[in-house]
């Protein structure tokens, strides 16, 4: 399985993505943000990370490189995309994903192991899984989901939301919220399924000595479910 | 031309900035505010000489770019 990591100026956790995906077999090729050509791929991701400093409002720069025209097409035409933090950022600035992320609630940088709940497993990143109550960690300062209410409306008709933070139980009320996202929302699909924004780092999480392994069933699931 | 814009949160739409300065503002002394919302303020100089084009061009630019619609509005607030 081929995977491509998008490489921005000030992307910081592409590497890191890297050594995610090859630790779990996929074979990534890293992409620089001026080419214009994706190679073949099963799978993007967009990294997190400062893409342009955060200038304007995070991600929008990144929305208009070069590269972004042929991801805009490869998930136009079903090809798998994955946004992760500051990659969220970028698909919401590029209207793949429906919304917005806003600064945090309470105005600070959020560092820390957080518990979310998937609540959907009928699309290509968590058919399977096991679990429905993971471990990830977050690190943001711009997480706070938001959209229109007619967004919402069409999100929750369409069961486009990925995932929703909550407790070590799942529960998802408001004060397992950390940054004031609506709905607790954490992560959350396209119409079609194939392309998945989320603030949470998997690649984070995929050493039992350094972190914790729930990153690691993430990619396991999602390299046997794209095979 | 330079045109100058001015990109505003949407009533609805948080603003926690605001809210801090606004809080700031209070425990400065100045206890007349009802509310602060923070906004961006853009001055840009075009190569465009016709005033009605030089709007058109920077109203492209911030619905393409300097506003996110789904939570800013934005606003032509001078053409000189």
């Amino acid at each position: 399985m081929k995977s491509v990591v998008i490489t921005f100026p000030g992307s910081n956790c592409d590497r890191d993505m890297h050594v995610a995906l090859t630790k779990f077999g996929f074979k990534n090729q890293m992409v620089w943000h001026n080419d214009n050509e994706l190679p073949k791929s099963d799978l993007v991701v967009l990294p997190g990370g400062f893409s342009y400093g955060d200038y304007l409002r995070c991600g929008s720069m990144a929305s208009k490189s070069k590269i972004m025209q042929s991801v805009i097409n490869f998930a136009k035409s079903g090809g798998l995309v994955m946004g992760i933090c500051n990659g969220f950022q970028i698909l919401v600035e590029s209207g793949l994903v429906p919304g917005v992320l806003l600064r945090n609630k309470y105005l600070e940088f959020i560092c820390k192991n957080v518990f979310v709940k998937i609540d959907n497993k009928d699309n290509p990143y968590f058919k399977n899984l096991d679990k429905e109550v993971f471990e990830l960690h977050i690190a943001h300062n711009e997480g706070n989901y938001f959209c229109t209410n007619d967004q919402l409306k069409e999100i929750q008709d369409n069961n486009q939301v990925a995932i929703y933070y909550c407790n070590d139980n799942g529960k998802t009320e408001e004060k397992f919220n950390p940054n004031g996202s609506l709905k607790n929302i954490a992560g959350i699909f396209n119409k079609e399924k194939n392309v998945l924004g989320m603030m949470p780092h998997p690649e984070r999480m995929i050493d039992q000595s350094l972190s914790g392994e729930d990153g690691s069933l993430f990619f396991k699931n999602l390299i046997n479910n794209i095979k | 031309m330079k045109v100058s814009a001015i990109i505003t949160l949407k009533k609805d739409v948080l603003d926690p900035q605001g809210k801090v300065i606004h809080q700031t503002l209070d425990g400065m002394g100045f206890k007349d505010v009802n509310e602060v919302r923070q906004g961006k303020y853009f001055e840009i100089d075009v190569k465009e000489n016709d005033p009605k084009k030089a709007q058109k061009i920077v109203e492209d630019m911030c619905n393409k770019l300097l506003a996110n619609l789904v939570i800013e509005n934005y606003k032509i607030i001078e053409i000189q």
